[in-house]
């Protein structure tokens, strides 16, 4: 009786609380000629917007599809393909995972179909197998219904991008470049660049509007943004918030900024034989103001720096 | 289609989760006893012995990997009364006995902090062993992290390539005062419970078993750890030196390794 009750509430609360995002408000936008992204909303992820928190989307050449990260669930995965096919009847031929986080990787399974090369860096099959069962237990909490049909996808080793060469996938007469980079925003970050209109896809090497997650390196980051600046891309999409312009800055400045700031501040409390305590106390906090969903990671991130700028 | 019965269902469900909450408190409670069982047998232990120790954690794990706690006693200690050993579980982590800080008479005020593993909603506890043998809990409850916060290494890489490296972090010393001291060693701190796909085997797990700290031949504190420890395990607390002498820290692993490093004082 009490199995059938919960059951029973279960759909009633589903019922209820359908869930917001359906297929026909899923929409993706075009940055540059061939070349669409869906945004993530700057929210935590949970069942009502299926995971849909990161920018994630596609490249069409003249013979087949790239898909750059898949989504924050498996249902996200299956709205993004949905929405693939009403601008192309080509092969999905490549999906690109920027990096291992739920939030890019989760909607995989859903080309599956596809029978994609799977691609990304050389380390991000040990960040997934590292992370795997927590992640699985976490977000199949959190996501309900929408993780149902999550795999978590192992990316072969041909298509695997190591550090220091570039990788060029052909979508046909589109050639995209793959660069892997060292410890930055994590351990196995990969930017997408498409030669064709000069577009930089960062993963979240970037974020905008968005407060960072920290999951890597604070040194390392600094210093790949320096470079991932000095490319000069016409069009920029970043993991997290507003595709923009080559020609607008405030996207990189606002997130060096921050993570300068963060790091200048710590180092201080660090030479003083402060703890993390103090300096999640005191830290950044003119930041504030500056960013969505400063509350749910900034302390994270003071954490995840100070463990690391103990070692300098 | 909002009537009666919707309502109905609704107050239902609410009365479902409500059941269903208290049979997630029972269960937290079967969990500690269990734990209580096989840690410490039919021992009597005093709850909420706030007279005795202070436990203080964050109420959410910001970083899974990484959740800064630490024990203060609330009584100096004194050779006819002291706290001998402080037990640390975590009920939910994976080894829920994560810490056991042996410690000296010597000390004065314990004030302890440590660094660890939270990956899910747990009872934390602080369970201070008296030099009469008699138990004195406080516990505190913490949230996990949300998002992509995982208790996995950032750059296991960078963590292998300083392996054993060590630091002993403190002010200029003066006899008499009371001084704080960090130990911190440089090690992954593996669990052995992560699963390696290109062997297709479990990661052999490699982690700090103990730290000794002694101060002039004597010892301060000695910590019996475990994988809840966090990577790169740090160990800070306050001692007065009542001489010059040396401070030295002493760590082994489970792979038989031994790391040291001393200050002079």
């Amino acid at each position: 009786m009490r199995i059938f009750i919960s059951f029973l509430s279960i759909m009633v609360s589903s019922s209820v609380f359908a869930s917001s995002l359906q297929a026909d408000s899923y929409k993706v936008k075009q940055v540059a000629e061939g070349i669409f992204y869906h945004q993530g909303s700057h929210e935590e992820a949970d069942a009502e917007n299926l995971g849909a928190i990161a920018n994630v989307g596609f490249i069409i050449g003249e013979q087949c599809i790239a898909v750059i990260d898949s989504g924050g669930s498996f249902q996200e995965g299956k709205l993004l393909r949905k929405v693939i096919r009403q601008h192309s009847d080509l092969p999905i031929c490549y999906v690109i995972n920027t990096h291992v986080h739920p939030d890019h990787v989760l909607g995989n399974a859903a080309f599956n179909t596809d029978k994609p090369e799977f691609v990304g860096h050389e380390k991000l099959p040990a960040a997934m197998a590292s992370r795997q069962q927590h992640f699985a237990r976490q977000f199949s909490e959190i996501l309900g219904d929408a993780y149902e049909g999550t795999e978590f996808i192992f990316i072969e080793a041909k298509t695997l991008v190591k550090v220091g060469s570039s990788l060029t996938l052909e979508l046909g007469n589109r050639p995209l470049i793959l660069t892997a980079f060292t410890t930055a925003h994590t351990d196995h970050d990969l930017t997408v660049y498409d030669e064709k209109t000069s577009t930089l896809w960062t993963g979240d090497l970037l974020f905008v509007e968005r407060i960072p997650a920290l999951d890597g390196s604070i040194n390392g980051w600094i210093d790949a943004l320096e470079t991932l600046v000095e490319c000069n891309a016409a069009m920029i999409v970043p993991g997290h918030g507003t595709a923009f312009t080559g020609e607008q800055s405030e996207g990189w400045q606002d997130l060096l900024r921050y993570l300068t700031t963060i790091r200048e501040e710590i180092r201080v409390i660090i030479n003083d034989m402060g703890t993390i305590e103090q300096a999640i106390n005191s830290v950044g906090t003119q930041e504030a103001e500056k960013w969505k969903l400063f509350e749910e990671y900034h302390r994270r991130n003071i954490t995840a720096a100070f463990v690391e700028l103990e070692w300098e | 289609m909002m009537g009666r019965n919707t309502i109905f269902w609704a107050v239902m469900a609410v009365f479902m989760s409500h059941s269903l909450i208290a049979n997630a408190a029972t269960a937290e409670e079967d969990l500690w006893s269990g734990l209580k069982q096989t840690y410490f047998g039919d021992r009597e232990i005093h709850e909420n012995a706030d007279d005795v120790l202070i436990l203080e954690a964050p109420t959410r794990a910001e970083d899974a990997a990484i959740v800064p706690i630490s024990v203060k006693s609330v009584q100096p200690q004194t050779t006819e009364r002291y706290i001998k050993n402080i037990h640390i579980i975590i009920d939910k982590n994976p080894m829920p006995y994560s810490a056991n800080f042996h410690l000296s008479p010597t000390l004065g005020d314990i004030d302890i902090a440590t660094r660890v593993r939270v990956d899910q909603y747990t009872d934390m506890r602080a369970i201070a062993e008296m030099n009469d043998g008699s138990l004195h809990m406080v516990s505190k409850f913490v949230k996990a992290s949300g998002g992509c916060s995982a208790p996995a290494g950032k750059d296991m890489e960078a963590a292998m390539a300083r392996l054993g490296k060590m630091q002993i972090r403190m002010r200029e010393a003066s006899i008499g005062e009371t001084t704080k001291a960090q130990v911190v060693v440089s090690h992954p701190n593996n669990s052995g419970l992560q699963f390696d796909q290109k062997t297709r085997g479990y990661i052999p797990p490699h982690y700090v078993k103990e730290i000794v700290i002694d101060f002039a031949d004597e010892n301060l504190i000695t910590l019996e750890a475990g994988i809840s420890i966090s990577e790169d395990p740090s160990i800070r607390f306050n001692f007065t030196p009542q001489k010059h002498g040396v401070l030295k820290a002493i760590v082994n692993d489970s792979k038989q390794m031994t790391y040291s490093m001393d200050k002079q004082i």
